[in-house]
């Protein structure tokens, strides 16, 4: 038994020391600045879902509204750059504006949308989200109007430009998946999992369920504004309607569902293999409704036949394939172990 | 075994409880004294007010009159978080773990007011001595247990807190006879690690024959209360409650 468990860590540790691998040499390998568009996508898309995950993957509150973080983010960085006269990579330094705008406005829009739940919850998020697209639009002296707001010039070539953006997309992806394992097995998890199981019964478990969840909205509002501002200076621009885009909120939603809700790794590959697939049909098909066609089409599929994700339904798969054959083990067999093994394996758990 | 509230030192006091849903009154005027270290059992027919009786104590239901005082402290009209942090746990009638997490997630979230990461590890490790056999389900989804070891579960889950008082209501509902006498052992076991129980149960002689104490409740009020042989062995009690002389 420990011995399987050891070969399945060294697997695990192998898989990804080899991901990382192919990640850092991407741009090096394909450095033509169509694929490292790919590469950068992507990866903003990583740390979008991964964002997005912790919050409603994790608590099962599904947002429809993190467009509202994205864009506020993307505009909070350029109308900061504008106003305050930031040129060149000092831009950057901006970008943690955006994690604060962006956990900013979370606090009193969860106020108000996280007292409901399910459904109810899902339109308030819609809502919120039109709202921020129609003050992006009306409130012109300062967004810009229906024209958006431009991003300062960086001195980098082509090359360079998509090259260091894709550093940059990755290192906010890493921090983001770490950031969503460590949120995963802590106590901050388990009460996020307990609200998403029964909320009823983890407040009565003595579980601050608002509390809970308002930072778990934050803290996934945070990143999703400061990637908004990697996007934002990644197009150099932003208008009401890209920066707050009701298929972001629906390409976030699908990649999550397809890779697997409330995992790890599933919202990573959701997006990896979603964002790319997106980018190449957008770019290859003239018809620019072809991509949201397919895109609707994918999702139904993978409601229909994989409604728990890649990840959840390979692991089934798997566990299925390995205890093929094998007689199942009865739970009541383990209820009868000995006390004293019971003793033992005590020790472990805790 | 001694009657309610004359040797041993109660640990709750209900004086003149009334509650009720809605316009009515399910609880009207109950008294009652929980003795520390016991089991103290409550049964009666349905819709006597048992488990609303376990609702106000709780906090689940506001009481509209009446104290309820744990050790000193009123317990009407808290919070069911703040009567928690007092150290009532409650285990409700239906099964109330969470399905998807493990059986070890299940049970750290009773500890999940204890600050203290060696305070949860300890009482976690204290939960496996008092429940070994869970042990071998630690890494289990609770919703692949059956109702019996949901049920050790739950009660484990409640352990983590070292309760004042646990309230136990109707622990047996739904489960078969071969593992009742499963469930009752844990519960004698939980007992004999020092938790005082309070026990709500349908199978009146299973319960009665557990506890040291027994109270009869009828239309919202105590009807009888003694010890458990004695409650059990009045033929009044017996062929009203009972099904007939024990």
């Amino acid at each position: 038994m420990m011995g399987t468990v050891t070969r399945q860590r060294i697997a695990a540790a192998l898989a990804l020391a080899v991901l990382a691998g192919a990640a850092v040499t991407f741009p090096l390998v394909f450095s033509s600045p169509a694929t490292t568009n790919y590469g950068v996508y992507a990866l903003i898309f990583v740390t979008a879902v991964s964002a997005w995950n912790v919050f409603s993957g994790f608590s099962g509150y599904i947002s429809l509204g993190q467009a509202v973080f994205f864009g506020s983010g993307a505009y909070a960085v350029g109308i900061a750059a504008r106003d305050w006269h930031v040129s060149g990579v000092a831009v950057f330094g901006l970008l943690p504006l955006g994690a604060a705008v962006g956990a900013a406005i979370a606090v009193p829009f969860g106020l108000v949308a996280l007292r409901v739940r399910r459904h109810t919850f899902i339109v308030i998020t819609i809502a919120v989200f039109f709202i921020f697209q129609l003050m992006a639009y009306n409130l012109s002296s300062f967004t810009g109007g229906s024209v958006g707001v431009s991003a300062p010039f960086l001195p980098w070539t082509a090359t360079t430009f998509n090259e260091r953006f894709y550093y940059i997309a990755l290192a906010c992806a890493v921090v983001m998946i770490v950031i969503a394992a460590g949120v995963r097995r802590s106590r901050f998890g388990l009460q996020l999992r307990a609200i998403r199981d029964d909320e009823d019964r983890a407040r009565g478990l003595g579980v601050h369920a608002m509390r809970v969840k308002l930072a778990a909205f934050a803290l996934s509002a945070a990143v999703t504004g400061l990637v908004g501002g990697v996007w934002f200076l990644y197009l150099t621009q932003v208008q009401p309607p890209s920066g707050f885009d009701p298929l972001f909120d629906l390409s976030v939603v699908l990649m999550a569902f397809f890779g697997g809700v409330g995992t790890i790794s599933g919202p990573v590959l959701g997006a990896l293999i979603i964002e790319p697939a997106q980018l190449y049909l957008t770019a290859t098909y003239t018809n620019g409704y072809i991509s949201e066609i397919m895109l609707g089409a994918l999702f139904l599929a993978v409601v229909l036949f994989m409604p728990r994700g890649i990840i959840p339904t390979a692991g089934e798969w798997i566990t299925r394939l390995r205890t093929r054959g094998r007689p199942a083990v009865p739970a009541a067999a383990a209820a009868a172990a000995p006390q004293s093994a019971g003793k033992a394996a005590a020790g472990d758990t805790a | 075994m001694t009657g309610p509230g004359t040797a041993a030192r109660p640990v709750l006091t209900i004086d003149n409880l009334v509650a009720g849903y809605g316009g009515g009154d399910v609880l009207r005027g109950v008294h009652l004294d929980v003795a520390e270290g016991g089991i103290t059992c409550v049964v009666g027919p349905n819709g006597a007010g048992k488990s609303t009786l376990m609702a106000a104590i709780s906090g689940l239901l506001r009481p509209r009159l009446g104290s309820i005082m744990l050790a000193g402290e009123n317990l009407a009209g808290r919070s069911p978080r703040q009567i928690l942090r007092l150290g009532v746990v409650h285990v409700p009638q239906n099964h109330s773990l969470f399905r998807d997490m493990t059986v070890t997630e299940n049970i750290e979230l009773g500890g999940y007011t204890l600050a203290d990461r060696a305070t949860r590890a300890r009482r976690m490790a204290a939960v496996f001595e008092v429940f070994p056999q869970i042990a071998g389900w630690a890494r289990q989804k609770a919703g692949s247990l059956s109702g019996g070891q949901q049920r050790l579960v739950e009660f484990a889950r409640a352990l983590m807190l070292e309760p004042r008082l646990l309230l136990l209501d109707e622990p047996s509902m739904g489960l078969a006879p071969r593992v009742l006498r499963d469930v009752f052992g844990a519960i004698r076991q939980m007992n004999q690690a020092g938790t005082t129980i309070l026990l709500v149960e349908q199978n009146a002689r299973a319960g009665l024959r557990l506890s040291s104490h027994g109270v009869v409740m009828e239309n919202g009020q105590v009807r009888l209360s003694g010890s458990g042989r004695e409650v059990l062995e009045n033929p009044e009690i017996g062929a009203l409650y009972l099904g007939g002389a024990v």
